[in-house]
């Protein structure tokens, strides 16, 4: 396959499987016309407007009819447009889809691919640039998808599909334009990290767009002498706790960093779950807890750049330092 | 109607002293939690139901019991529900607030108002889309016309024409408020019709009146008609939930609730058709005998083994997560 953009390759993905498997539709507004961001380009044109279905604006109905479809043997898409416009179905996200199968005793289940971007969005403000993707991890029922490159969003758009579940799938704002080779058939079980990077002397946990900045501040760390593993953890939930213990014990310090706010923040839970079972240095870092302003320095104060990162690494790396140097070899 | 009330009576009976709501103590009730009775209202689900097969779809509420059972479900799987025990028809993972038996096409009870209506139009729009030819029948509350999946849900299910039964099932409270003073305008029907969807009001304490208006809405539905709404005008005489004792409302509302009661108007109109007091004596005994039978078969069923806490969660990422 050739260069696809983050956009296409989900396009592609999603045509794919709706040729293969009639179950799967789409509903949400303005998909008819290829999504606002061209991530369903065509979609309709293919495949009608019954199964490609522009909706009103009716977030709360949009995911409720979804779960009823899902309930009824189909498999909805379900387009939210933006993480912030999904608030608006909290009822039918946490309540109905995550609820239906367990509280039901298994009669039903609810497969649905919920796409809600997550991000910073450049000059975009407050209510469309939150990435709350810890919110969901939260509630049992839900997986949780957050791809960071054209052909992870293309392998876990499939896996999503196939899985049965119900997901939520949240692309970056700020990644549909990026370019990348998908490879033909390429498959990403969900829950399975990338190493993106291999290194010795501190692990970075990551995922979404701040994978780029991540490998970016892993570079300069190397031109300074301090070797990074970068790991994409591309699924939230399940996360995957093998590749992040593994890296973890053998560099003896870990950093997650998230575009997320900090506090509470599912960088949390990973730097918890590493300080229990390894008992090593664990570092966070997030965006500081505020809206996102409009005004440049303000939306900069909330993004997580490669020197942010940079820095944090390169100070737990020599706590990471001192563990090494007295852990048994 | 009178196998929902005997369910209902059975169902209070072993609820006592199971709720910590309205100052009441937990203590070791068999139906523990909130218990929503729908005494009073059993001929809106049985005059609906009558004109639905199996292979009909209903969504429910809060207050599901009747609809569960006039849509054809075993009364004692779900009278084992509400015990709590593994035969139950949800495994005793849903209780009453979330009955549901997918085998005749019940599709849950749901704990949250109007949350059913969403899901009841998108299950239309997958038979739609399968070009089937069953309808679905969405049960709702007086108080679920204020909050917003009314609105969307309605205007989804016209906008695509969907085979859709809207339910109004009026019993006039929202919990333990009127809903007459939490509603502006003329309420249910005009606002559906504002909406385009056709509706008419309906005693729904009269089950005759009930079966015509729905025989000849689901025959609109099922003809291609798009949606349909019935706004059936009934009474709550027990409280928002089983040990509420409704003390907010002038007891001689329900007293002459209790003169429009559907199972006595049904009884009376029989009567006079030359239904002896024998045949409906019978009708009454062999009700309470399933609902007897039910209850002893809960009490003697068996407790869900722990691990049953970790099943049907989901697929991926399922596990003992601490």
């Amino acid at each position: 396959m050739p260069e696809l953009s983050y956009a296409q390759a989900a396009c592609t993905a999603l045509a794919e499987a709706m040729r293969t498997d009639a179950r799967v539709v789409v509903l949400g507004e303005d998909v008819g016309r290829g999504g606002v961001f061209a991530q369903y380009r065509g979609l309709q044109q293919e495949f009608g407007r019954d199964r490609v279905v522009d909706t009103p604006i009716s977030e709360a109905t949009i995911f409720g009819a979804a779960v009823g479809m899902a309930l009824n043997g189909l498999k909805p898409v379900v387009e939210m447009r933006v993480i912030d416009f999904a608030l608006c179905a909290m009822d039918e996200v946490v309540n109905q889809a995550a609820k239906a199968r367990y509280m039901f005793g298994g009669q039903g289940r609810v497969p649905l691919v919920a796409r809600m971007p997550i991000g910073l969005w450049a000059a975009s403000a407050a209510q469309h640039s939150q990435s709350l993707e810890a919110w969901f991890a939260h509630v049992p029922g839900l997986v949780v998808v957050t791809p960071a490159t054209p052909a992870d969003n293309y392998a876990l758009l499939h896996a999503a599909l196939e899985s049965g579940d119900p997901v939520v799938y949240m692309e970056h704002k700020e990644l549909w334009g990026l370019q990348g080779e998908v490879p033909e058939g390429y498959r990403v079980p969900l829950g399975t990290a990338a190493v993106r990077r291999e290194g010795r002397d501190a692990t970075l946990v990551t995922w979404s767009r701040t994978v780029h900045a991540a490998l970016e501040a892993a570079e300069a760390a190397a031109q300074r002498g301090v070797s990074v593993e970068v790991i994409d953890l591309r699924t939230i939930w399940p996360w995957d706790r093998e590749t992040v213990l593994a890296s973890a014990a053998k560099t003896r310090c870990l950093l997650v960093a998230h575009e997320a706010i900090q506090a509470g923040g599912f960088g949390a839970e990973i730097a918890a779950t590493v300080a229990e079972a390894l008992q090593i240095p664990v570092r966070r870092l997030g965006a500081p807890r505020v809206p996102v302003g409009y005004s440049r320095p303000l939306e900069d104060e909330a993004r997580i750049t490669p020197d942010k990162i940079l820095a944090q690494v390169v100070a737990l790396s020599e706590a990471g330092g001192r563990e090494r140097s007295a852990a048994p070899r | 109607m009178a196998r929902i009330r005997a369910f209902e009576n059975a169902a209070e009976e072993a609820s006592k002293g199971g709720v910590a709501a309205f100052g009441a103590s937990l203590s070791a009730a068999n139906v523990r939690g909130p218990l929503h009775l729908s005494t009073g209202q059993e001929a809106v689900p049985a005059g609906v139901c009558a004109n639905l097969s199996r292979a009909d779809l209903l969504t429910s509420t809060h207050r599901g019991h009747g609809h569960t059972i006039a849509k054809g479900a075993d009364t004692t799987a779900m009278m084992c529900e509400l015990f709590g025990r593994a035969s139950g028809c949800n495994r005793g993972k849903g209780g009453s607030m979330h009955i549901a038996d997918f085998s005749v096409g019940m599709l849950g009870a749901n704990g949250v108002v109007a949350a059913g209506i969403p899901i009841a139009v998108g299950a239309a729009q997958a038979i739609k889309l399968r070009g089937g030819g069953e309808i679905v029948a969405c049960f709702f509350g007086d108080g679920a016309v204020n909050r917003g999946p009314f609105l969307e849900g309605l205007n989804w299910a016209a906008i695509y024409r969907l085979p859709v039964l809207f339910v109004c099932e009026d019993n006039r409270y929202s919990a333990t408020t009127p809903t007459g003073e939490m509603t502006g305008g003329e309420g249910a029907a005009v606002r559906a019709a504002a909406i385009g969807v056709p509706a008419r009001a309906v005693d729904g304490n009269d089950v005759e009146a009930v079966d015509d208006a729905v025989c000849a809405l689901a025959g609109e539905i099922r003809a291609g008609g798009g949606p349909h709404f019935l706004h059936a005008i009934t009474y709550r005489v027990k409280g928002h939930v089983s040990v509420d004792a409704a003390a907010y409302r002038d007891s001689g509302e329900v007293t002459r609730a209790l003169e429009q009661d559907p199972l006595r108007t049904a009884a009376e109109r029989l009567a006079a058709r030359g239904i002896g007091e024998s045949v409906l004596a019978q009708i009454r005994t062999e009700a309470d005998a399933e609902i007897a039978r039910a209850v002893a078969a809960a009490h003697a069923a068996a407790w869900p083994e722990v691990a049953e806490a970790y099943r049907d969660v989901q697929d991926v990422g399922a596990g003992r997560w601490y």
